[in-house]
């Protein structure tokens, strides 16, 4: 016998996880201590939530897949990939950060579009290939990089294949997301609803995308212009103090 | 019949091959600990098929799981002596700079830099000349084993489902982009031994073990969050998120509807990590008896839309881990939530556009 009051309680869980990550607390802990308020005020007893750890954890090994891929990027870049990978950049003048990572967005997106999801990820193709190449053309362009700098153009080569591949794999028909909402709908409010039309619906959105996150790669640049004429300062100064 | 369980337990053999590498490492600050967290992890995978057929009791995988929590969580694992963050680790772009400071596992600097490529150190690879040298000698070559995953994934990922065997399919169903990722990696690492002949045939897994503990402990985050996921399901924690949003809804204003359905899925999805927990409480709150029945809209429109607004909710969530904080991990950033930032404005904006579209074209 739940009240509507006590039903509300849960919600400590949720809370647990925003002051947890707030405060930056280990996040593993953060969730497992959530997991386990958010249990025991819905009733779940100790078994319970053991067995739901135990569950979760089975059903959702798939997430750790990226794992695979190291032993090949680890061995390649042991013989010099991302050096490779900054050389080749060198030799191409017009290609600057924001135009490489733009220029990837596009791909990474229109690829995921046609069900090519598996092409990219932050594992095959961020760490090995696109955030070298990317680091490579500002080096070429600024002579070197300082850590805040590498810190932006890390977080931006992240965000072009994340953008790139949540908003292009929904113009495909068969991806999880459209499947997931047919199957619920169709079954819940006893609707048919073809997964093309909700793939068609996924286009306008799609270009929205690649427009707002293009543009802003491209913007980030002038950022990049600015922070290297800071670094250029800073260095002078301490030179002068040296 | 290949089943998604074969490439777990590729992945579970790669973490035990890796916490025996660790264990017999004698430079290894946390030697023991981090030994003791790839290992269960590793052995998780396997006794995870028996869970997953339910051949197995479920509590005991529980127990592994807050085993691995606390030697993550109380600081047994990591690269480093002072604190078990793997992400605070680059320290200098300049070789030889960072000698004596925190140095990371896969940055080449510092004290790293000073090891030869032959050390016995589990974290050890080449130098930053060393790899100079190999680029310019291998060149281009460098590429084939990094393009051979996305190829051949893919293929197999289109192939595959077409390929029977006396009636049966090979592939079991909905395993075929996991099963091209799995043969597309081991495939990879044949063509990079065949080009590169690195010294030793474990060099491999040692070279992916390096990259593994780089991303540490963030490596078990995006299960313990799906996990969570389905926790607060099952807690009626939607359910509490439903109601609470449902009472503050204007009636008759259809862009008052449309703007609070997309803005809770976003919020939803920032909460639960995963816009699909967010979509079947969302629709049922709000989508389906106002949008649909009571303004009359297109719902394949709403819907479609709908799941793309909690997408904006996904892209600025430390939550959804795999997608946000594990590529921090990987490229070692020193701010775990750096691709966050890079994404807010995009998620606001396409938030907005959501709302605009779905207005426009679903009524």
């Amino acid at each position: 016998m739940q009240s509507r009051l006590s039903r509300m309680f849960v919600l400590i869980g949720v809370a647990v996880v925003i002051v947890g990550f707030a405060l930056r607390v280990n996040a593993l802990l953060v969730v497992t201590v959530a997991g386990i308020v958010t249990a025991a005020i819905g009733g779940i007893g100790p078994v319970g939530i053991l067995t739901a750890f135990g569950d979760g954890f089975a059903s959702s090994r798939s997430v750790t897949t990226f794992a695979l891929v190291l032993p090949v990027i680890g061995l390649i870049e042991r013989y010099g990939l991302q050096d490779q990978a900054k050389r080749l950049i060198a030799k191409l003048d017009k290609l600057t950060t924001g135009r490489l990572l733009a220029g990837y967005l596009a791909i990474r997106q229109v690829t995921a579009a046609v069900g090519l999801t598996s092409i990219g990820g932050p594992a095959q193709t961020v760490r090995p290939l696109v955030y070298p190449m990317a680091e490579g053309a500002a080096i070429k362009k600024y002579g070197s990089v300082d850590d805040p700098m590498r810190e932006k153009i890390k977080g931006f080569s992240a965000s072009s294949d994340t953008v790139g591949v949540f908003f292009g794999e929904d113009v495909f028909v068969a991806v999880g997301s459209i499947l997931l909402i047919t199957t619920f709908v169709d079954a819940t409010y006893d609707l048919a609803l073809e997964p093309i039309d909700l793939a068609l619906w996924a286009i306008p959105t799609g270009i929205a995308a690649l427009l707002v996150h293009g543009i802003r790669l491209l913007l980030f640049d002038r950022k990049l212009d600015r922070m290297a004429a800071d670094m250029r300062g800073a260095s002078t100064t301490s030179g002068v103090a040296a | 019949m290949i089943t998604s369980e074969w490439l777990y337990w590729l992945i579970g053999a790669f973490f035990i091959a890796v916490a025996v590498l660790i264990v017999t490492d004698r430079e290894h600050a946390k030697r023991l600990g981090n030994a003791a967290f790839w290992g269960i992890l590793g052995i998780s995978f396997f006794y995870g098929t028996f869970v997953a057929a339910k051949t197995a009791p479920s509590w005991v995988l529980g127990i592994a799981v807050l085993v691995m929590v606390a030697l993550a969580g109380l600081g047994f694992t990591g690269t480093t002596a002072r604190g078990g963050r793997p992400s605070r680790t680059r320290v200098a772009s300049i070789p030889g700079a960072g000698v004596g400071a925190e140095t990371g596992p896969a940055e080449p600097t510092g004290v790293m830099a000073r090891q030869s490529s032959d050390s016995t150190s589990v974290l050890a690879t080449t130098s930053p000349e060393e790899r100079a040298s190999f680029a310019t000698r291998f060149g281009n070559r460098l590429f084939i084993p990094a393009l051979v995953v996305p190829v051949v994934a893919v293929l197999v990922a289109t192939l595959g489902p077409l390929v029977t065997i006396g009636g049966t399919p090979l592939l079991a169903e909905g395993s075929a982009t996991l099963t091209g990722l799995g043969i597309g990696s081991v495939l990879a690492v044949v063509v990079a031994v065949f080009v590169l002949r690195p010294p030793k045939i474990a060099t491999p897994i040692r070279e992916g073990g390096r990259l593994l503990q780089a991303i540490g402990w963030a490596a078990l985050l995006p299960q313990m969050l799906s996990t969570l996921g389905i926790v607060f399901t099952q807690a009626g924690v939607g359910d509490a998120v439903g109601t609470i949003i449902k009472t503050i809804l204007p009636s008759g204003s259809l862009l008052a509807a449309v703007v609070v359905y997309c803005l809770g899925m976003a919020l939803f999805t920032v909460i639960m990590g995963n816009a699909f927990a967010a979509f079947p409480i969302m629709t049922a709150a709000i989508g389906w008896p106002v949008l649909v029945q009571g303004f009359d809209g297109n719902p394949a429109a709403i819907f479609a839309i709908g799941m793309l607004a909690g997408f904006c909710g996904t892209l600025v969530t430390p939550m959804a881990a795999n997608f946000n904080l594990v590529p921090a991990a990987l490229l070692e950033m020193r701010d775990k939530y750096g691709p966050i930032k890079a994404q807010i404005p995009t998620a606001a904006i396409l938030l907005v556009v959501n709302m605009g579209v779905m207005y426009v074209v679903a009524f």
